[in-house]
């Protein structure tokens, strides 16, 4: 009964969503209020559709419903109670469904804050978000519907892939999600601007808050991925450019490029076609991933199975939305009037190159994820691009990136003169160079590619706590001020995990038998043995190893070599003792032969490795700090406060 | 009007090549393999202890190599039509049993003696084989998976077509789908046969 009543819950959801993607559209375009006023009301209804679809879904999960074809696929009478409730996102159907579910919750939470918003605007942010969202559903309701029953009921399920069993997983895609819908607002936020001709400052700070709200949900749900990779797989790898890695990567670079220039937008009034296209252009790479993911048009470590009709849907769906914006685009940008004029040197240029080398980085990224596809339609064979393409590629663009990061926020709006930037500046660049050259030197020897990225890092940050100084000794700064300097940071302490684990990390393969010791960093690894043990849905061998320094005990290590009942494969589930400046990483290989009870053992020795994430999280939290600026609040506090004057004085 | 409407063009070429994508198997890549003499080998048989079988037994016909493990799902969704293709008398199918013992999760075969192994091995194999049809005009025993890796397998089920001097001309990676024996490898075995 409870799928059913999910499967319903969704029919009407589709209902509600193809109303509220139509009548406020057309309200807003002729002016009936009365359609207009529908977007608000309609978006509360179809989140509760949505989320009583999922919450059937969830149950069907929890009661370990096998009738259900989904759950007999992803779950098991076995599976702890956490993994359960995770595993309804940990197939197709079930992630599809959670995409709807955040596509309207942000619907509802721009119903919710946008209360300062022309109602005609809301109407329409509101209606393009519907009809996206009309797709969707009618993509689930045709191709993926989760509530299909098996008749009679599977006996126990099939269990969730075991690499999704992980406290990784829960949180993993939700974040990403969010992040990937989120551009859904900035997206019809640029459409309704479009649609009504209103391509203003007040559209950029209205569209500002949102984007960068998607963009630190997009930030957290990439780095979330990574440390999953990192201590999942096995091997210590923390990025692949593998495509489904490239697929979220992608909009997050056009997304930062959006965010920064909705800044010249906001302040000055220029970039607005551009900007424009850059918010149909990140939503449009979210909707490029999704296909890219679900369609399985590329082969990836992320294999999903690949079926053609939800392929040709997502393709015909991201054909009708991207190609007409684009065609409103073409329609509409002539005639948008051109911004403020801004000289060579300035702030404006500054923010055009940055947009120009994330847009070529995100550039070189696409092709190198689509150039297997094309080179395959073309007939000229098979290959597939792997990481050197994208680290030859990217790197270059990155380091003018990074220097210019801190040079951007000292440059003045209209017209900046060199002298005027580059003095508060020297001190930094001094301190950069000296530091960047010659920290390699004590920490094991010398290397070009760290003394550049400590160099960067360095000078990013030097140059972020000289402007805090000085601006904050007049007064305080605003919020906006500190989020942005505190993002700036966060991409320097990623810089710093980055160089410093690719160049100095040590990786050693080990044949050990128990009592013998293996040298890592500063540390003595000792293996004592291997024990069986057996989990709930697994057994497993699990490693006992202690780490030591100077001979003395600092933690134990019981890394694991699970099989799982459900699966051939077996899993490694390392053991890491994580800490500032270096992570110590043990994985278990296989046994040896020998008959003394030896195994191959992985000891890594990560330098820095955890400071890419720490980067990741001040990212977000500078995102956090300039989306809550007073300056987005405060218009709606006062307008909340003239409308209950208003309502007042009429009662 | 013009530069306003690039963005549209590329986003549409775009397009026409995922169409193309879409038609495009990711997974089919093709085999080294195919086009050289199959490797030799020379294993014992599952129905008969004692007994090996090799390629060259084979010289003169044309026949399928198939690889399962009665560990493996997706050997199951395809052996149905393996079961039916063999009352229909189409070729010969030799069935490469690998892995049986080591490839399952579930078994720690380094505790078990070879001479175990190889009785384990042909109780499951065998179980299976009446449990869901023989479909195999014989079956060999690839216990330790090196025969496997001369084939280039990488995972199970995969079937070759092997001519009649012994060369591969044709590589199934996964199950057998009802589309690929009726056009692919049906029509390509009835010209191998015409051959001489």
């Amino acid at each position: 009964m409870i799928p059913e009543i999910g499967s319903f819950a969704l029919v009407l959801a589709l209902l509600v969503a193809l109303v509220q993607g139509t009548l406020p559209l057309i309200g807003a375009q002729r002016g009936v209020p009365a359609w207009i006023g529908l977007a608000r009301p309609a978006s509360s209804m179809l989140f509760l559709l949505i989320a009583v679809a999922f919450a059937c879904l969830t149950a069907s999960f929890i009661n370990n419903d096998f009738s259900v074809v989904y759950v007999a696929q992803h779950s098991n009478s076995r599976l702890p109670l956490e993994y359960r409730i995770s595993g309804v996102w940990g197939g197709h159907e079930g992630s599809l469904l959670l995409w709807v579910l955040m596509l309207s919750l942000w619907s509802l939470a721009v119903a919710a804050f946008s209360r300062s918003l022309p109602d005609d605007m809301v109407a329409r942010v509101q209606g393009v978000l519907g009809l996206v969202a009309a797709g969707f559903i009618l993509f689930i309701l045709l191709t993926s519907s989760p509530f299909e029953r098996l008749l009679p009921g599977a006996e126990d399920g099939r269990d969730l892939n075991p690499l999704l069993q992980d406290p990784g997983l829960i949180f993993h895609p939700p974040m990403l999600y969010m992040g990937y819908v989120g551009f859904s607002v900035a997206f019809a936020f640029a459409i309704a601007a479009l649609l009504s001709g209103r391509l203003d400052a007040a559209w950029a700070r209205w569209s500002r808050p949102w984007t960068t709200a998607a963009w630190i949900f997009l930030t957290l749900g990439i780095g979330l991925g990574s440390i999953w990779a990192y201590y999942e797989l096995g091997w210590g790898g923390w990025w692949f450019w593998d495509p489904v890695e490239n697929a979220s990567f992608l909009p997050w670079l056009v997304g930062t490029a959006l965010i920064h220039s909705l800044a010249v937008t906001e302040k000055r009034g220029s970039f607005k076609n551009w900007t424009v296209l850059l918010a149909i252009g990140a939503f449009s790479l979210s909707l490029l991933g999704t296909f890219l993911v679900r369609s399985g048009v590329l082969s990836s470590v992320h294999a999903f199975a690949s079926d053609p009709k939800r392929g040709i849907f997502i393709l015909l769906f991201l054909a009708v939305v991207v190609g007409a914006s684009l065609t409103l685009f073409a329609w509409r940008a002539p005639k948008v009037s051109l911004g403020g004029a801004f000289a060579l040197v300035s702030r404006e240029t500054l923010l055009l190159i940055n947009n120009v080398l994330l847009l070529s980085a995100a550039g070189a990224v696409l092709l190198g994820t689509l150039y297997p596809l094309v080179i395959d339609a073309l007939n000229l064979g098979k290959l597939s691009v792997g990481p050197p393409y994208f680290n030859a590629v990217f790197t270059p663009l990155m380091v003018p990136l990074l220097f210019l990061m801190a040079v951007g926020p000292v440059a003045r709006w209209k017209q900046a003169s060199l002298a005027e930037i580059a003095r508060p500046l020297r001190w930094a660049f001094g301190v950069a160079v000296a530091a960047g050259v010659s920290i390699p030197f004590f920490y094991g020897g010398w290397s070009g590619s760290v003394a550049l990225g400590l160099g960067l890092a360095i000078w990013i940050v030097g140059a972020s706590v000289l402007q805090i100084i000085s601006r904050a000794r007049s007064s305080l700064p605003p919020r906006a001020f500190w989020g942005m300097h505190l993002a700036h940071m966060g991409v320097a302490v990623t810089v710093v995990g980055i160089v410093m684990v690719t160049q100095y990390e040590s990786e050693r393969d080990v044949r050990m038998a128990p009592g013998d010791t293996v040298k890592t960093g500063e540390y003595q690894i000792r293996f004592l043995g291997v024990e069986g043990i057996s989990g709930p849905n697994y057994n497993a061998a699990r490693g006992n190893l202690e780490l030591l320094k100077d001979g003395t005990l600092v933690m134990s290590l019981h890394p694991e070599k699970r099989k799982y009942f459900s699966s051939a494969m077996p899993m490694t589930e390392a053991f890491i003792d994580p800490g500032l400046t270096r992570d110590v990483y043990v994985s278990l290989g296989d046994p040896l032969e020998g008959g003394d009870g030896a195994w191959s053992v992985r000891v890594y020795y990560k330098p820095f490795v955890s400071w890419i994430w720490g980067g990741a999280v001040l990212m977000a939290l500078g995102g956090l700090l300039a989306a809550s600026d007073r300056r987005y609040r405060l218009k709606s506090t006062a307008a909340r406060a003239g409308k209950l004057a208003a309502q007042g004085a009429a009662s | 009007m013009k530069r306003f409407l690039i963005p549209l063009g590329l986003f549409l070429t775009l397009v026409v090549f995922l169409a193309i994508g879409l038609n495009r198997d990711p997974h089919e890549v093709p085999s080294p393999l195919v086009g050289k003499p199959a490797p030799a080998f020379s294993l014992e048989k599952l129905a008969e202890p004692g007994k090996t079988f090799s390629p060259a037994d084979m010289q003169g016909q044309v026949w399928l190599l198939n690889v399962w493990a009665s560990w493996c799902v997706s050997c199951r969704a395809e052996h149905p039509l393996l079961v039916a293709f063999s009352k229909q008398g189409g070729l010969p199918i030799v069935g490469l049993n690998y892995k049986e013992v080591r490839g399952d999760g579930g078994i720690d075969a380094k505790k078990l003696s070879l001479a175990d192994e190889t009785s384990l091995t042909r109780q499951r194999a065998g179980a299976w084989l009446s449990q869901h049809g023989d479909p195999y005009t014989l079956s060999v025993l690839d216990m330790d998976g090196r025969v496997g890796i001369d084939y280039g397998v990488y995972g199970v089920p995969e079937t070759y077509l092997i001519d009649k001097k012994g060369v591969i001309r044709f590589k199934q990676i996964g199950p057998i789908t009802p589309e690929a024996l009726e056009k692919k490898i049906l029509p390509l075995a009835r010209q191998l046969a015409a051959e001489s």
